[in-house]
């Protein structure tokens, strides 16, 4: 098959915010830049994020950025590096406020400032009482943000490729990165983007469970092609279940609910969070909700005839503020649950959202993997940032707002370091190696001829089933070690996939076959990590690891204060040291410390 | 819901293989859980890999699944199945070219979105922190911004079907008018003079398809009025 080449400074792949926070900088600072995306920008995951975006402004209550440092450590059950932690923190206002300068309609306070709410986690004072940090357009922030950012790339000039899928990361001996192949989707054929700095933003992988919030394009294609090119993947044991996906259909709904006073309630109509969390209620961190929930369910306090699922009660709420904050909830509950939240509340159960792990990097979006003895060497040319990433600054369990503020603070950074490692000349075109396409070809070539294979939609329901009983919300050692050996026997049906579609022409049941191959080292790297980590930890709670005086909450801080790094070959498990130190001196270490909301 | 029995007639072609279009009588028997439109093509696909569409968030936001739905358009993922008469006509947008099956070419329809330049334009040096604006002044921008580029609206347009090359078409103009009703942008006269035009703006006759079919309720046709409005007390 002919392979065209394109030569480019720089290429971005993913444009969800990530993607198009980067792009903004090389842009902007003439880099010649090529973003490729598999679906057009404001398609992309981000559209659907809808509470709100994480900034100390403190528009409404007093705020700043240390408090908000201590609830990201806190939330992160210590698993998160407080460097870039800190570096996220401070960078918030900064990034926000760029974002409404761009024309992102947000919300207003009566003086015209950008409105904020209160969120899950999010806390004055250490962990005092609940403060208003995120910054939201009413319920459709990812929209309002992932909108401003697309249309200020207009403005810059921005060179897309839309529709088409990067396939795999090309690398030489020496293991620079030097670009991707991507396959067209109108045309079936495949090209080398090769360029000084590659730059992921491809998104998280929540489909590989059976239900979740998550996008149908949300095939983590980052972190399979990152683990099929040698590259580790840090923390994948650590999944967000979100506390209210709607029951039954997993669609989300925004924890701003409950932060605009939505109650979560049981079958006797109890506000059972008082009991898990007295102090923060229904706005504990959101791993701590969900279990308080399944918890619920399982001592048989569920609501509905088979009393599975709880409620989310907000008809107290008065109808002109559900309608101005929360309008987009009241059309997914009337569309989804068949329920108008102002009459009646809303059926909802934990629901896969987000994945804490991924890519590793530094803060400044560098991605880095252990070379001669530094556990945190950069892979020259290589860069990632937003949810394919791992900073780390969630660790262990991520806070609500979080996410929109990680993929603003780190595809800036992530950009602004291709900016300064290609003015500095640290970046240069290196010579593709004779075979850099051969790996594309030869998946494409494989699909093309497989006979007697197995079917995609099988063996994808299939990963997704065994993800769902054996890596869930609360998580037994006899599952994980079961799910273990049933993961592998999925991945290696997975090798076999066989289509029916055969045209060049938009084939997407090539497109679902490729990205299950990336969805099955996402689904091993997580079942595989979380297997191996014997405590309990943020969202990784186990039944062999309990609360003890010397583990609170059965955290064991002496053998696993560490990140974990999965590489496929060989399933080897490495392990790396959570960095406790802040970047500067301007805030000390956030000491450990028992969770408690 | 129960299982139960849905019977399709689908708009095909492939380019690959199809020297023209054809329609494919197809049926599928769906799972309890299935409810949505979507659901039920995502269901069909399982048994017919080469039906191919375009899909992403199954919630209404990313605009990725807008197609004509026993002759209407709108989006898969926001449509009950069970309240479609069948056997249910699934065809592509009208309007614009199908590259395959239910998938259109929307170069057309974004080339118009980006001639309106849809980002804010101030000028004057960007303050320390956010510029501010009042809730009243945000308010205006209810039912503007909520957009999805789903191109339902555009695609149902007969001055759109007439002219896309010239006219803006209905997501275009609502755009442009998201901005010349944000208080924080200052380019308002520009943004007029750039639909001065026999067509650009002035095709629209007020036939309302595009309220009819916004899955957003969404209002277009209102929106291109205020322009017009504008376009009027600017010249008086």
């Amino acid at each position: 098959m002919n392979v065209a080449k394109r030569t480019f400074d720089a290429v971005i792949v993913g444009a969800g915010g990530a993607g198009l926070r980067a792009a903004l900088q090389l842009s902007e600072a003439g880099l010649k830049t090529a973003v490729l995306t598999k679906v057009f920008p404001t398609r992309s995951h981000t559209v659907a994020a809808q509470g709100g975006v994480a900034a100390s402004l403190g528009n409404t209550t007093e705020d700043n950025w240390h408090w908000h440092m201590y609830d990201t450590v806190k939330g992160s059950d210590w698993l998160g590096d407080q460097d870039a932690i800190e570096f996220m923190v401070k960078k918030a206002n900064e990034v926000v406020v760029e974002l409404e300068h761009y024309g992102m309609p947000f919300d207003r306070t009566d003086n015209g400032k950008i409105y904020q709410r209160p969120f899950g986690g999010h806390s004055m004072n250490y962990g005092q009482a609940p403060v208003m940090r995120s910054c939201a357009a009413a319920d459709r922030t990812g929209h309002a943000m992932l909108h401003a950012l697309y249309q200020r790339n207009v403005r810059a000039n921005t060179q897309f490729f839309v529709e088409w899928n990067a396939l795999d990361l090309i690398r030489n001996s020496e293991g620079d990165v030097l670009g991707v192949t991507a396959i067209e989707m109108e045309t079936g054929e495949v090209s080398i983007f090769h360029a000084k700095a590659t730059i992921f933003a491809t998104g998280g992988a929540g489909r590989i469970y059976y239900s979740s919030t998550n996008a149908f394009i949300n095939t983590g294609d980052g972190l399979g092609m990152a683990a099929r090119a040698g590259i580790p993947l840090e923390d994948m044991e650590f999944w967000q279940f979100h506390p209210t996906g709607v029951a039954g259909a997993g669609v989300l709904i925004t924890e701003g609910v409950r932060g605009e006073g939505g109650i979560l309630r049981n079958s006797s109509g109890e506000r059972f969070m008082e009991r898990y969390a007295p102090n923060l209620k229904d706005l504990a961190s959101r791993d701590v909700v969900s279990r308080s929930m399944v918890t619920e369910i399982n001592e048989g306090r569920g609501c509905g005839p088979d009393k599975d699922h709880v409620l989310l009660d907000i008809t107290h709420l008065a109808p002109e503020n559900i309608m101005k904050r929360l309008p987009g909830i009241r059309e997914i509950s009337i569309q989804f649950a068949g329920i108008d939240p102002i009459k009646a509340p809303i059926p909802v159960v934990p629901t896969c959202h987000y994945q804490m792990g991924g890519i590793p990097t530094n803060y400044k979006g560098q991605v880095i993997v252990p070379k001669d003895g530094n556990p945190n060497t950069p892979v020259v040319g290589f860069y990632a940032a937003g949810e394919c990433a791992c900073a780390s600054v969630h660790g262990a369990n991520r806070l609500g707002t979080n996410s929109l503020l990680d993929l603003l603070v780190f595809g800036k950074s992530a950009g602004e370091s291709v900016v300064e490692d290609f003015q500095s000349g640290n970046l240069s075109l290196k010579p593709l190696p004779a075979d850099a396409a051969d790996l594309s070809l030869a998946r494409i070539a494989r699909l093309e001829n497989q006979k007697n294979g197995t079917d995609v939609h099988e063996v994808r329901l299939a990963m997704q089933r065994t993800m769902q009983k054996h890596a869930g919300v609360f998580r037994f050692n006899e599952l994980l070690t079961e799910g273990v050996a049933r993961i592998l026997e999925v991945a290696e049906q997975s090798l076999h996939t066989e289509i029916g579609d055969k045209s060049k022409v938009w084939n997407t049941a090539r497109t679902e076959a490729l990205e299950l191959d990336n969805l099955i080292e996402v689904a091993k790297a997580t079942m595989i990590s979380a297997e191996a980590r014997k405590e309990s930890r943020g969202a990784h709670v186990r039944d062999d690891a309990p609360d003890t005086a010397e583990n609170p909450n059965g955290r064991d801080d002496k053998n696993w204060l560490k990140h974990t790094l999965w590489y496929r070959d060989g399933n080897r498990l490495d392990y790396k040291p959570v960095n406790l130190k802040p970047l500067s001196d301007d805030v000390e270490p956030i000491a450990l410390a028992k969770r408690t909301y | 819901m129960s299982k139960r029995t849905v019977h399709f007639k689908i708009y095909r072609y492939d380019p690959d293989k199809d020297e023209k279009p054809y329609m494919q009588d197809i049926s599928v028997e769906l799972e309890a859980s299935d409810k949505k439109l979507l659901d039920a093509i995502v269901r069909l696909k399982t048994k017919d890999d080469t039906l191919s569409f375009r899909r992403s968030c199954r919630e209404g936001v990313c605009g990725s699944d807008a197609m004509n739905i026993n002759g209407k358009n709108g989006l898969a993922c926001l449509t009950d199945v069970d309240s479609l008469p069948q056997p249910i006509t699934l065809r592509p947008l009208p309007g614009l070219p199908v590259i395959r099956d239910l998938i259109v070419d929307m170069t057309q329809f974004f080339k118009q979105y980006h001639s309106i330049k849809p980002y804010l334009v101030n000028n004057d040096p960007p303050p320390e922190r956010e510029r501010l604006q009042s809730p009243d002044d945000r308010e205006e921008l209810n039912g503007l911004y909520e957009c999805i580029l789903c191109a339902c609206c555009s695609t149902s347009c007969p001055s759109f079907w007439w002219n896309p090359d010239k006219f803006v078409g209905p997501a275009g103009l609502l755009a442009a008018y998201r901005f010349l009703a944000d208080t924080r942008d200052q380019d308002t006269n520009a943004r007029l003079d750039n639909l001065e035009d026999p067509y650009r703006l002035f095709r629209c006759h007020s036939i309302m398809n595009c309220v009819d079919v916004c899955p957003k309720g969404l209002n277009p046709t209102r929106a291109i009025g205020k322009i017009k409005d504008m376009m009027v007390r600017r010249a008086v």
